[in-house]
C-alpha cells in the first residue's frame, strides 16, 4: 500500500523534529529513511504509524487520510530498536497477541503463528521467553509478531541498531529476502548507510528534520545533491577543493599525478587498503586501493608520490 | 578494599552494632512473650480484647490496602507517563503522610473531620463520626500508608518505558486491554512488593491512630494500640509481649516476602538488559 | 523517558467542530489530566480528603487563621485573612513545649548524625565484603522499618528497662529515648547510601591505589566525595523521621518532662483536648523537618546532579 506524506511538520517545544516532508512511498517497496541521529528519521516513522502526531501536514495510507487516526485502526506493523517484546508471555504468545486483540478463533491463531515462527525461524522456540531469547532472536520475534496481523505497512524503527556487527548483517540479508517473498511496503529506519544501501529499493535521506535527497540508492550514491549526502552515504574525502570517493582517486608516479605530495599513513584492511596523502598545497586526502595495487606498488610512508583521478587516466 | 585486617574489623564493629541494637531486641522479645509458657502466650492472645483489636487491625487493614494499592497503581500511570503542569506537586503531595509525625496526622485529621473541625457539624448531620469511632482509624491508617504501592511502582514504570505499551496498540489493543495485558503483568512484583509495604504499616500505625481513636477497648482499638494499652494502662507486661510477638512475626513474615520479591524484581531487571 | 504521547488517543470518528482539527488537537493535549478521567480526579479527591485538607486545617488552627467575608457569598477577593500569631507563638513557647521542641532537635539531629556515619559503615560491608550471612544481614536491616514503632518501644524496654536482663536500666533517660531512635532510622540511613555505594565505580579507587593512596585516604578522597551526597540525603530522612517518632519512644520516655519529646508532648496535648494548642506545636514542628528536610534534599541533589 502506498503511503502519501503532504508537508509534514511535528515540533517538540522549540525544536523541528520534522519540518515540512513530502514523499511518497510505493507500493510494495522498501524504503530505508537515513540520517544522522536528530535527523528526524524516527519521528517521521512514528508518524507514519500514528504514535506521534504531527503538527501540520497530512498521511495519506491507500488513499485515506489517516492523519488523526488512532495505531490501532491504522493496520500497521511497528518493529522498535529495542524489540519491545511482551516480557511476560512467551514467544507464541507473543506472536499470538495481535490476533488474540482481532479476536480470531483458537485454531486459526495456533495456525498462523506456527506459520510465522517457521517463516522467522523460530520454531523452536515457541515456549522460550523473550528474556531467554538472543538480540537477534528477539527481533525476529518481533517482526513475526508484526506481521501476524498481516500489516498493510511494516515500519521498522532503527531494527538492528542494537545488535553486534555479524547478527546486524545476517538480519540484513534476512529482511531482504523476507520483503521479496512477501512483498509488503516496508519502511526502515536506519543511521547505517551501508545497511540502507544493501536493503532497500528506495532511499529517503533525511537531515535536521527535512528531506535532503530521495530517490534510487545507487543513483544517490552516484549523483549526490549534496556535499552532506555525499559524505553520508559513502567514504569520501577532498581532492582540488571538491568531494571524491577515495577509490575514484589513484596514487601513480610523481610526474602523473595531476597533484603532489607525501604518504604520511598506510593502513591496510585486509582487503583494501587507505593511503593518506599530504599534498603540496598543505591539505590531505585519502586515496582508496585494493590490495593487490598496494602489494603492486610497494609504497611506504615518506615516499614522494602522484595522486589523480581514475577517470582521469589515459 | 584495604587489608583483612581493616577489613575485619569493620566487620566486626557494624555487626556488634547491628547485634546490639537490633538482634538483642528481637531474642528477649521472644523469650519474654514466651517465658512463661506457651500456655501463657496462647492465654494472652486469645483474650476477647485482644482478639477484638486483631480483628479491627485486619478489618482496617482489608481496607486501606486495597484503596491504596489501586489509587497507587492509577497515580503511578498518571505521573509515569503523561507530563503535566503540576506534576512535581501532586507526585510530592503523596510523601506527605510519610514524612510527619503520625501524631500530627492525627491531629489534622481531628481538626478537619471532627466535632471541633471544619467538616465535623457536617459529617455528623450524615452519621458519619470521626472522633472516637472505626472510620476515624482506617482514615488515619488510609493516610499513613498511602505512597508505599505508589513509590514502588514508579521506578519500574519508568524504566521499562513505553514501548511495549506501544507495540501493542499497533497490535490494536485498546487501553484496557493494554493495561490488563501488558502494563499490570510486566509490574506484578513491584506491585506486590509495595503491597506488602502497605500491610506492615496499616497493621503496625500507632501514633495516628491513638489520636484518633481515643482508646476505646473493644471499638477503636487496633492491635499496636491493645500492645500499648496493656503496658501503659493495665500493667499487663505479659499481654503486651504477647501482641507484640504476634505483630513481630507478621513483620517477620513481610520481610521475608520483601526479599523474595526483590530477588524476582532484580532477576527481572537482569532480564531486560 | 515519559513523553508528551497520552496513552489514550482519540477515536477512530473523528469530530468535527467548528474549530475543526485545530481546536481538537489542542482539547486532547490541555485535557490530559481530565483524559484519565474520573480516575485522576478521583485520585486528587481522596488525596484531598486525606492529606491536603487535614494539613490545611491543622495549619489554619495553629496559626489561628480565621477568614472574614466582607462581600457577599464566594467573593474571595474581599475576604479578610488574619492569623492570631500571638496565640500561636504562646502555645509554642508554653514552658513544656520549648524544652520538648529542644529536646526533639538535637536528639534528631544526634541521631541522624550518628546513623549517618554507622549507615556508611553497615553500607560498605553489605557491599563490598562477603561473609556468611550477608544476605540475612541485608534484609534484617529493613526490620525496624517494618516492625510497628509500639512493637519496638516494648521491645526496647524489654531490655533497657526496669526489668532489664542485662541490668541496663535506660527509662526515662536521653539514651534510652536515642537508642529507640538509632533503632528507627537505622534502615533510612543505610537504604540511602547503599545503592549508591554499589554503583560506583570500583576503577577510580583502585586507580587511587595504583598512585600510592592508602586505604583512609582513598576512601575519603576517593569514595566519599561520590558518597555525601546521598548520605546527606539520607541525613535529612533520618532526622524527619526521628523527629517524628512517637512510638518506639511513647514507652520508654515514662512522661517525664525531661524526656519528653515534641511529639510526645503533643500527645499530651490531645489527650487533655487541648487541640489548638496541639495544633500550634504541630505546625511549628512540622515547619522545622520540613526545613531541614528540603534542605537536605536540594542540596543533595544539587550535588547529586554534577556528579552524574
Amino acid at each position: 500500500m502506498s503511503i502519501s506524506l503532504s508537508h509534514l511538520s511535528k515540533r517538540y517545544g522549540k525544536t523541528h523534529a520534522v519540518e515540512d516532508v513530502t514523499t511518497e512511498i510505493t507500493h510494495g517497496s522498501l524504503t530505508a529513511i537515513l540520517g544522522p541521529s536528530g535527523s528526524g528519521k524516527s519521528t517521521l516513522l512514528k508518524l507514519i504509524a500514528g504514535l506521534e502526531r504531527p503538527d501540520e501536514g497530512t498521511v495519506v495510507i491507500d488513499g485515506a487520510d489517516m492523519t488523526h487516526v488512532d495505531p490501532r485502526h491504522r493496520d500497521i506493523g511497528f518493529c522498535f530498536q529495542n524489540y519491545a517484546p511482551f516480557r511476560h508471555m512467551n514467544v507464541a504468545k507473543n506472536v499470538a497477541f495481535g490476533l488474540k486483540v482481532r479476536k480470531r478463533p483458537k485454531k486459526e491463531i495456533d495456525a498462523r503463528v506456527e506459520e510465522l515462527l517457521v517463516l522467522v525461524k523460530l520454531q523452536n522456540k515457541a515456549t522460550s521467553y523473550p528474556s531467554q531469547l538472543s538480540g537477534g532472536e528477539r527481533q525476529r520475534m518481533a517482526l513475526a509478531r508484526a506481521l501476524a496481523i498481516e500489516p498493510r505497512v511494516l515500519l521498522l524503527d532503527e531494527p538492528f541498531g542494537a545488535l553486534d556487527a555479524v547478527v546486524r548483517a545476517e538480519l540484513r540479508h534476512w529482511v531482504k529476502e523476507l520483503h521479496a517473498q512477501i512483498h509488503v511496503t516496508t519502511v526502515l529506519v536506519t543511521h547505517d548507510q551501508q545497511e540502507a544501501m544493501e536493503v532497500a529499493d528506495q532511499l529517503i535521506v533525511m537531515r535536521s528534520g527535512r528531506i535532503v535527497q530521495s530517490g534510487n540508492p545507487l543513483a544517490l550514491y552516484e549523483s549526490p545533491a549534496t556535499d552532506f549526502v555525499h559524505e553520508f552515504l559513502g567514504p569520501s574525502t577532498i581532492f582540488q577543493g571538491e568531494v571524491t570517493r577515495p577509490h575514484d582517486l589513484e596514487l601513480v608516479s610523481v610526474y602523473q599525478g595531476t597533484e603532489k605530495g607525501r604518504i604520511t599513513s598506510i593502513v591496510s584492511l585486509g582487503f583494501e587498503a587507505q593511503v593518506t596523502v599530504e599534498l603540496s598545497d598543505g591539505t590531505s586526502t585519502w586515496v582508496q586501493l585494493s590490495r593487490n595495487e598496494l602489494s603492486d606498488m610497494g609504497l611506504r610512508v615518506a615516499l614522494l608520490v602522484g595522486v589523480r583521478r581514475r577517470l582521469d587516466a589515459d | 578494599m584495604a587489608s583483612n585486617a581493616s577489613r575485619r574489623t569493620l566487620r566486626t564493629i557494624v555487626l556488634l552494632y547491628l547485634a546490639i541494637l537490633i538482634g538483642l531486641p528481637v531474642v528477649f522479645l521472644v523469650v519474654k512473650a514466651l517465658g512463661s509458657g506457651f500456655g501463657a502466650f496462647w492465654h494472652e492472645i486469645t483474650e476477647p480484647d485482644a482478639l477484638s483489636a486483631l480483628k479491627l487491625s485486619l478489618i482496617i487493614a482489608a481496607i486501606a490496602v486495597p484503596v491504596n494499592t489501586v489509587v497507587g497503581v492509577g497515580a503511578a500511570l498518571i505521573i509515569a507517563r503523561h507530563k503535566f503542569f503540576g506534576r512535581r506537586v501532586f507526585d510530592t503531595i503523596f510523601d506527605v503522610p510519610v514524612a510527619i509525625s503520625p501524631i500530627i496526622i492525627g491531629v489534622a485529621l481531628v481538626l478537619a473531620y471532627s466535632r471541633i473541625g471544619w467538616f465535623g457539624a457536617p459529617l455528623e448531620r450524615w452519621g458519619l463520626n470521626v472522633l472516637f469511632t472505626p472510620l476515624g482509624v482506617a482514615l488515619a491508617t488510609m493516610s499513613v500508608s498511602l505512597p508505599y504501592v505508589l513509590r514502588s511502582i514508579v521506578p519500574v514504570l519508568t524504566e521499562i518505558g513505553q514501548e511495549q505499551e506501544q507495540a501493542a496498540r499497533t497490535l490494536g489493543a485498546g487501553r484496557l486491554r493494554i493495561f490488563w495485558n501488558v502494563t499490570l503483568p510486566s509490574i506484578r512484583w513491584a506491585v506486590l512488593y509495595g503491597v506488602t509495604l502497605t500491610i506492615a504499616r496499616t497493621l503496625g500505625e500507632f501514633g495516628a491512630v491513638l489520636v484518633v481513636s481515643g482508646n476505646i477497648a473493644g471499638v477503636t482499638q487496633t492491635l499496636p494500640i491493645y500492645i500499648y494499652d496493656s503496658w501503659d494502662q493495665r500493667f499487663d507486661v505479659l499481654g503486651s509481649y504477647s501482641g507484640a510477638l504476634v505483630l513481630a512475626l507478621i513483620s517477620i513474615a513481610v520481610l521475608s516476602i520483601l526479599a523474595v520479591l526483590r530477588r524476582r524484581e532484580k532477576k527481572l531487571l537482569v532480564d531486560l538488559a | 523517558m515519559p513523553t508528551d504521547t497520552p496513552l489514550d488517543v482519540a477515536p477512530l470518528e473523528v469530530h468535527t467542530s467548528p474549530a475543526g482539527i485545530g481546536w481538537r488537537r489542542v482539547a486532547s493535549r490541555v485535557s490530559l489530566p481530565f483524559l484519565m478521567g474520573g480516575g485522576g480526579t478521583l485520585i486528587v479527591a481522596y488525596l484531598s480528603i486525606i492529606v491536603l485538607l487535614p494539613i490545611a486545617a491543622l495549619i489554619s488552627h495553629g496559626l489561628s487563621i480565621s477568614v472574614a467575608g466582607r462581600g457577599a457569598g464566594l467573593e474571595f477577593w474581599r475576604w479578610h485573612v488574619s492569623t492570631n500569631f500571638s496565640l500561636f507563638w504562646e502555645s509554642i513557647t508554653a514552658p513544656g513545649a520549648e524544652s520538648a521542641i529542644f529536646l526533639s532537635l538535637w536528639l534528631s539531629f544526634a541521631v541522624a548524625a550518628l546513623n549517618a556515619v554507622m549507615g556508611v559503615a553497615i553500607a560498605w560491608v553489605l557491599v563490598r565484603d562477603k561473609f556468611f550471612g550477608r544476605t540475612f544481614i541485608d534484609s534484617v536491616i529493613d526490620l525496624p522499618f517494618a516492625l510497628p514503632t509500639i512493637v519496638a518501644g516494648v521491645v526496647l524496654l524489654a531490655i533497657y528497662g526496669p526489668d532489664s536482663p542485662i541490668h541496663i536500666d535506660l527509662f526515662e533517660t536521653w539514651m534510652g529515648l536515642m537508642l529507640a531512635l538509632l533503632f528507627v532510622t537505622l534502615p533510612f540511613s543505610v537504604r540511602a547510601v547503599q545503592p549508591v555505594l554499589a554503583s560506583l565505580d570500583l576503577e577510580s579507587e583502585d586507580a587511587a591505589r595504583t598512585l600510592g593512596a592508602g586505604g583512609v585516604r582513598t576512601f575519603f578522597g576517593v569514595v566519599m566525595p561520590s558518597l555525601w551526597p546521598s548520605v546527606l540525603a539520607g541525613f535529612g530522612l533520618a532526622f524527619a523521621r526521628a523527629i517524628g517518632e512517637f512510638g518506639s519512644i511513647s514507652l520508654i520516655a515514662g512522661g517525664v518532662p525531661r524526656t519528653t519529646t515534641a511529639s510526645y508532648y503533643v500527645f499530651n496535648l490531645t489527650a487533655g483536648f487541648e487541640w489548638s494548642a496541639a495544633a500550634a506545636v504541630s505546625v511549628a514542628l512540622l515547619v522545622l523537618s520540613l526545613v531541614v528536610l528540603v534542605t537536605a534534599n536540594v542540596v543533595s541533589h544539587h550535588y547529586q546532579k554534577r556528579l552524574l
